[in-house]
């Protein structure tokens, strides 16, 4: 563990026009910790994950992030290229809808194999067999990796999304519902791969969700968000069983038992 | 003795915003400390706060008011005032918890639930397995039962995968939170093994303990919780 945070982000804000998307969020995020950012559909939870991932600029405010070198760069005034690179080996970006994250008419082995051709690897053999292990490190069948995307279930599709994003060896990954519109069962496993994932290879992740147990699950800490704002903070734990906000104590109540 | 936990003046309430804020105080003025090698016991009936006082000592219930002073790692933090990234490495060197009843993570198994808080503590995988295997065998989890996710279990099974998974460790401060409730008699004697175990090393421990026989076996001093009570404060 080290002593500088990964991340620091102080008091971003994003407006459109007259509406907020987010305002005023302030927080660090050390290497290794989960994220979880929870709240409903318009909180601005995913806003504040655009900002932070740079895809989208914010009002005001900035984001420092600690690159290789140990040096805090801020983002938002990094050149577009910089972003690009940052984003294509340093980050990772899982999106709720595995299409938006891959690309679906090439096959699952150029997907993985993209990502490393992106950072240099040059070597065919090495690449495909980088790509072999992903695919069973997701738990994806060997015999799967020339086949397209398109051809796989929603679950195995997240999954393959998430080797495609990890094969880098990122030190952050975002993440915007990873386990959305995914049937429970195919929900437990994936929450279960990531949550391996995340420990083995020392991940830091942010993770919007606006499902708490998937927070309970893989975070840290946790940030509950309503109308762009940040209402309440803290230990994953802490804030779902001794919830102090109106709001977080509204959604807390809201669980439905099973 | 050392004394690595001290408590002063802590007060916790719950605010019901979703009723109308009320507020609904749960103790108030709690002080005491623990010592190095002893068992205090939290005694007093249900409702008294007992359970609370333990999560507030674990960072999971926010403190109202009062210091929480630890020694970790050398120096000394105030846990009612610490950033959550300070309770996480508090908990994960130095304060362990054996909660009431076990949260389970789909699809993995008793031995990895048992080993996790010693691979995070930077133990290699196998060397955590080949102790967690000992300590459910110590507390006569059927070896079947190893590789299995506690979900299904019986509740004095999850309690045992608990126990061994509070018990792991070498945590200086250990919070037992009725760790023997639903344990058979045989079971009852290896829990009361492990906490003299734990003493003898010095471990600092603070339980809740409904088990009469439980509690006259480890405990050294018992608090009187219903002392902490919010009313009596303003008397």
């Amino acid at each position: 563990m080290t002593d500088e945070p990964l991340l620091r982000v102080a008091a971003l804000s994003k407006f459109y026009g007259s509406r907020v998307g987010c305002d005023n969020v302030s927080f660090d995020l050390w290497p290794g910790e989960v994220l979880a950012v929870v709240g409903e559909s318009g909180s601005g939870k995913t806003t504040l994950l655009n900002c932070l991932s740079t895809r989208l600029l914010p009002s005001s405010g900035t984001a420092s992030y600690r690159m290789r070198d140990g040096q805090f760069r801020e983002l938002y005034r990094m050149s577009e290229a910089e972003r690009r690179f940052l984003m294509r080996t340093d980050w990772g970006f899982v999106h709720q809808n595995p299409a938006d994250g891959l690309r679906m008419t090439v096959s699952a082995g150029a997907n993985v194999g993209e990502r490393l051709m992106a950072v240099g690897d040059r070597h065919y053999g090495k690449i495909r067999a980088t790509a072999v292990d992903w695919l069973s490190r997701v738990e994806i069948e060997q015999d799967r990796i020339d086949d397209e995307p398109r051809a796989f279930s929603g679950g195995m599709r997240q999954r393959l999304q998430i080797a495609r994003n990890l094969v880098t060896g990122p030190r952050l990954v975002f993440m915007d519902e990873p386990t959305g519109g995914l049937d429970v069962s195919v929900q437990a496993r994936l929450l279960d791969l990531l949550r391996g994932l995340v420990t083995d290879l020392g991940l830091a992740a942010i993770v919007v969700t606006h499902d708490l147990a998937v927070a309970r699950l893989l975070s840290q800490r946790m940030m509950v968000m309503k109308d762009g704002r940040v209402v309440e903070s803290g230990l994953t734990d802490r804030v779902l069983d001794d919830p102090r906000a109106p709001y977080t104590q509204l959604l807390v109540s809201s669980i439905l038992q099973v | 003795m050392p004394t690595p936990l001290v408590v002063s003046d802590v007060a916790k309430s719950f605010t019901m915003h979703l009723r109308d804020g009320i507020k609904l105080p749960v103790v108030a003025g709690v002080s005491f400390s623990i010592k190095a090698g002893e068992c205090t016991v939290l005694g007093g009936p249900s409702g008294a706060g007992k359970s609370s006082i333990l999560k507030m000592l674990y960072g999971n219930y926010a403190v109202d008011e009062g210091q929480i002073i630890v020694k970790h790692e050398g120096g000394l933090v105030d846990l009612a005032q610490a950033s959550p990234r300070t309770v996480l490495a508090i908990r994960r060197q130095t304060i362990g918890y054996v909660s009431q009843f076990l949260r389970t993570v789909p699809r993995v198994s008793a031995l990895d639930v048992v080993a996790e808080p010693l691979v995070e503590r930077g133990e290699e995988r196998e060397t955590a397995r080949d102790k967690a295997r000992s300590l459910l065998a110590r507390l006569n989890l059927p070896e079947k039962l190893w590789m299995l996710p506690p979900a299904t279990f019986s509740g004095g099974e999850q309690q045992r995968v608990n126990i061994a998974r509070g018990f792991i460790t070498e945590h200086p401060i250990l919070l037992l939170d009725e760790p023997t409730a639903s344990l058979d008699a045989t079971n009852r004697d290896v829990v009361i093994g492990l906490i003299a175990a734990k003493k003898a090393a010095g471990v600092a421990l603070l339980g809740i303990f409904h088990d009469h026989d439980v509690r006259e076996a480890v405990a050294d001093r018992i608090i009187d919780v219903t002392v902490f009570a919010p009313g009596k404060l303003a008397a």
